[in-house]
């Protein structure tokens, strides 16, 4: 009896506590919202600025999802290196830039920088597909069928020897991207103030996502893609080859990441062994809130989520006399992502699996 | 299988059976080719060359790339079946077939211009690969790949009962090497200094050191195997050995409390900073080891400890009570442990690996958040809280000054919670976090409840995260947002992992490995996350359950190899 009272007791406390979060979340936004907007202290014009510099981060962010969602989908197994996998392609998009820019081809006219960003992107989306496969082989087949935490250990010691392999070979410090002049310029867009640099992200990024989601709704493949991730076994029993699925996603998820190092480097110009932690965890993030195993929906939460990290800071914080509210971007998103874990796990547009599909 | 079709001349005069896969050679060859070439770009080889083992014969970078080559001959030849032949060629062709992959990269490095990008592909280690012949001595890595894996290959030509002392014989010159600065000391402060010179060069050992201790390893391993020591131990009756092993117990818990006094100040201060990571292993060890929530925001409880700490004592700028340091810990504990039910009670719901990510973001938040300008006024911001006093009050000659008196308490605190472990996990609380741990859904079935037990081990972990914030305050004397990063996470993390998860012991050797080399050797700490991460994979691959894992955990992990894979899914292949 007392017992039962006790867990009883628990139990309110729980659900009061977490409606309590959720009350303060709410408010915060609400209140933070609407005190910044009275206080007109922010024109449209920035706010359009915010919401531009938030599409061309998002759509970086919803490029890497895409891989994590993928290899979640088929191995259930949260792929940790990912974020290494895209700073490996913002370092081959980097050295390629450089061989192009003593060229002198990269700057000679807006034609050739287009062309000179597209080889970049296609080099960097094959380093990163190499290594990607790489770490499959070496790290994440032999540990198919092991308990849960097995993978994603092994996920983490890879992604730490992604990171201290680049810094061993090419040395803690920061790389500048070669500049590109035509692209840090305005483009003639009526009623938008947006840059070449972020039009050209946002552009690649959704033709690449088209590109996608094509290969894997109409490709063969791409079908046997989709029927692994519903069911190993009958897959491989209606003759698909499991392996070669498994290793054609992880593939496609790193070209995609790889892609999103170019683009993500082009917008900041700088490139480190670290660059790939943070935008891994936010586009996990992207990927939860979108609704994991989905590819429609890691489009979504990438874009969502730039957008949030992008304006979320100054709309909410701001007005709340919140001190350079930039610097807690990183707050809100990671808030983002417990706030979906915690309340819906499912994601916008995706089934409930973080807890049922255990 | 299909061999012959690649190189007919083996077949020759050799009898069938000995028949030797050529292309597993090739294979295992451009495998040992690669790694070796991957040391030298990393900049393992390079930069550990400025470490002497065995005083002018060879440094632990040259070791390093002659045990990758050496390796590459043993696993080619480790199917020649003992024909001295076969032996010697599959482990020569691999050799030679890693060091023309070598000598490619010197001539890469030096005629193209690898060196523009690549950091390490310098002269210097060129110079090394060559004995400092330049590109005219590209020949060299060639000829010694052949010549050291031939010998590797001969390695499988020596009998059986002497492979493993030869190989402990080598093993034991790098450890001594590595160690010989700190032995050295201790010996010439004893007044043995013609001892000291005789075996240790100032880094590294003498010739003559490296010879004894290879004669010293080998005659007594073989001695041992020739007598059964072991066996004899492990067949006496229980009480028996109880009584043979209690001085052994002694002597090291003497040589664990006598350390920092016998071996110096910066030695103190890195078995102090081991010891405070024992208690936070221990701590996560309750978390991750018996309750399984891989919690990678440790630093989180660390940060609110340590900062507890820092305001409630600091005399600085940012202090509120000027505390003495005692009187601050228990605040420093609670609140953890409030702050882990805090966010422990949102995402104590989620699955495993979920938790784990969301744990990182909570740790994350911290971080920034004591970085930012929202809580400068209360944290200080970058300029951090200093002046903490240090936990016991002496004068700077008394012996407990400094780091030792850190060591010391770490150590009580330690083994407090090693008790409270131990204790635990036998009782009903232990025995509910184990059945979690195994699966939830059947622990929930039999009536535990989750969230609440879950709960409890995350709050145990957070009350010692914070007890190890508060004593890395006083081992600093300040706390900086510096100091709240990722690392201390993954650190804990690594070491409960690598240790064995649910194993006292383990973290132990954990700590040891995993913060006690990487400080003790400047050189490698720039590649100790390398280091983390290799270990880790290969944790994994061969031993999930650790270094010295809890017998369940190892049952529970180590899938035997003839256990089909049906067995050992946990839900993985069952959608929805």
């Amino acid at each position: 009896m007392n017992r039962r009272l006790v867990e009883r007791l628990t139990e309110a406390a729980i659900a009061t506590f977490l409606w309590s979060f959720r009350l303060v979340i709410v408010l915060v936004v609400v209140l933070g919202s609407f005190l910044t907007i009275v206080s007109g202290k922010y024109d449209l014009e920035t706010w359009v600025r915010l919401a531009v510099t938030g599409a061309s981060l998002g759509s970086v962010y919803a490029l890497i999802a895409l891989g994590y969602t993928m290899v979640y989908g088929i191995l259930r197994m949260i792929n940790f290196a990912h974020g290494e996998i895209f700073m490996g392609g913002a370092f081959a998009g980097y050295f390629t830039a450089v061989v192009l820019d003593d060229a002198g081809f990269l700057n000679y006219s807006p034609v050739t920088a287009l062309i000179s960003v597209a080889i970049m992107i296609v080099v960097a989306m094959a380093i990163s597909t190499l290594l990607a496969v790489l770490v499959e082989r070496l790290a994440y087949r032999p540990l198919r069928n092991t308990p849960r935490l097995v993978p994603l250990i092994a996920a983490i010691g890879a992604s730490f020897f992604l990171q201290y392999t680049f810094r061993g070979f090419f040395g803690p410090g920061i790389y500048a991207y070669p500049g590109i002049d035509f692209l840090s310029q305005q483009a003639p867009i009526p009623l938008l103030t947006i840059r070449w640099v972020e039009l050209l992200v946002i552009v690649a990024a959704v033709v690449m996502m088209t590109v996608l989601y094509l290969f894997v709704m109409r490709t063969r493949i791409g079908t046997a893609i989709r029927a692994v991730s519903e069911d190993k076994s009958t897959a491989a029993l209606m003759g698909i080859d499991v392996n070669r699925s498994i290793v054609t996603t992880f593939a496609v998820g790193a070209a995609m990441a790889g892609a999103a190092g170019v683009l993500y480097a082009l917008m900041f110009r700088q490139v480190t062994f670290f660059v790939g932690f943070i935008p891994g965890i936010k586009a996990f993030t992207a990927a939860v809130l979108g609704g994991i195993g989905n590819v429609p929906g890691a489009m979504l939460g990438g874009l969502f989520l730039g957008e949030i990290e992008s304006i979320g800071p100054v709309l909410f914080l701001d007005g709340l006399g919140v001190p350079a509210p930039s610097q807690l971007k990183d707050v809100i998103a990671f808030t983002m992502l417990v706030l979906v874990l915690v309340f819906r796990p499912s994601g916008i547009l995706g089934e409930r699996v973080t807890k049922d599909r255990a | 299988m299909n061999v012959d079709q690649i190189v007919p001349l083996a077949g020759d005069d050799a009898p069938p059976t000995e028949s030797i896969d050529w292309r597993d050679v090739i294979r295992v060859g451009l495998l040992g080719g690669a790694v070796g070439v991957y040391l030298c770009l990393v900049g393992i080889v390079p930069v550990f060359d400025t470490r002497p083992l065995v005083s002018g014969i060879i440094s632990l970078g040259e070791a390093a790339i002659v045990a990758a080559i050496a390796t590459t001959g043993a696993v080619a030849a480790r199917n020649a079946h003992g024909t001295v032949r076969s032996a010697l060629m599959t482990g020569a062709v691999a050799g030679l077939i890693a060091g023309i992959m070598l000598s490619l990269l010197i001539v890469a490095s030096e005629l193209v211009n690898l060196r523009g990008f690549m950091l390490n592909a310098s002269p210097q280690l060129v110079a090394l690969l060559t004995f400092g012949m330049g590109l005219a001595g590209a020949w060299v890595p060639i000829v010694a790949g052949l010549v050291l894996g031939a010998a590797a290959g001969a390695f499988w030509l020596v009998p059986v009962r002497y492979r493993s002392p030869i190989v402990r014989g080598f093993l034991s010159i790098v450890i001594l090497g590595l160690f010989a600065g700190l032995l050295r000391a201790p010996l010439l402060a004893a007044g043995m200094g013609q001892l000291a010179r005789l075996l240790f060069a100032s880094e590294g050992l003498t010739i003559f050191g490296a010879v004894l201790t290879f004669g010293l390893v080998v005659g007594g391993r073989i001695v041992r195997q020739r007598f059964g020591f072991q066996g004899r131990l492990d067949a006496l009756p229980d009480a028996r050995r109880k009584q043979l092993l209690a001085p052994a117990v002694v002597l090291v818990l003497l040589i664990v409390l006598a350390m920092p006094l016998a071996l110096g100040p910066f030695f103190a201060q890195v078995i102090a900073l081991v010891a405070l990571y024992v208690l936070m292993g221990l701590g996560l060890n309750i978390t991750l080891g018996l309750a399984g929530l891989l919690d990678l925001g440790f630093v989180a409880f660390f940060a609110v400890g340590a900062y507890t700490v820092g305001l409630l004592t600091s005399t600085a700028e940012f202090g509120l009570m000027q505390l003495p340091f005692w009187a601050a810990v228990p605040f420093a504990v609670i609140f953890a442990m409030l702050f882990g039910a805090f966010l422990g009670l949102p995402i104590l719901g989620i699955r495993g690996d979920y938790l784990a990510i969301a744990t990182l973001g909570f740790g994350e938040i911290i971080g920034i958040l004591a970085r930012s300008n929202l809580m400068l006024p209360l944290l200080g911001g970058p300029r951090g809280v200093i002046n903490i006093p240090k936990p016991i009050d002496v004068s700077a000659t008394h012996f407990l000054a400094g780091p030792v008196q850190i060591y010391y308490i770490a150590l009580v605190f330690a083994a407090l919670i090693a008790f409270i472990a131990w204790r635990l996990r036998g009782s009903r609380l232990g025995r509910a976090w184990v059945a979690i741990r195994e699966d939830e859904d059947v622990a929930e079935a039999v009536g535990i409840n989750l969230i609440q037990t879950k709960l409890l081990a995350y709050m145990l972990g957070a009350a010692f995260a914070g007890l190890g914030g508060a004593v890395f305050a006083g081992l600093v004397g300040s706390i900086f947002p510096s100091s709240i990063n990722l690392f201390v996470s993954i650190n804990v993390a690594a070491i409960v992992i690598v240790g064995g998860m649910g194993s006292i012991p383990g973290v132990v050797l954990g700590a040891l490995f995993l913060i006690g080399i990487p400080e003790l050797f400047r050189e490698f700490s720039d590649y100790r996350f390398l280091f983390y991460g290799i270990a880790l994979i290969a944790m994994m691959r061969f031993r999930p359950e650790g270094l010295l894992p809890s017998g369940i955990v190892k049952r529970e992990l180590h899938v035997p190899e003839n256990v089909g894979p049906a067995t050992a899914v946990t839900g993985d292949t069952t959608p929805g």
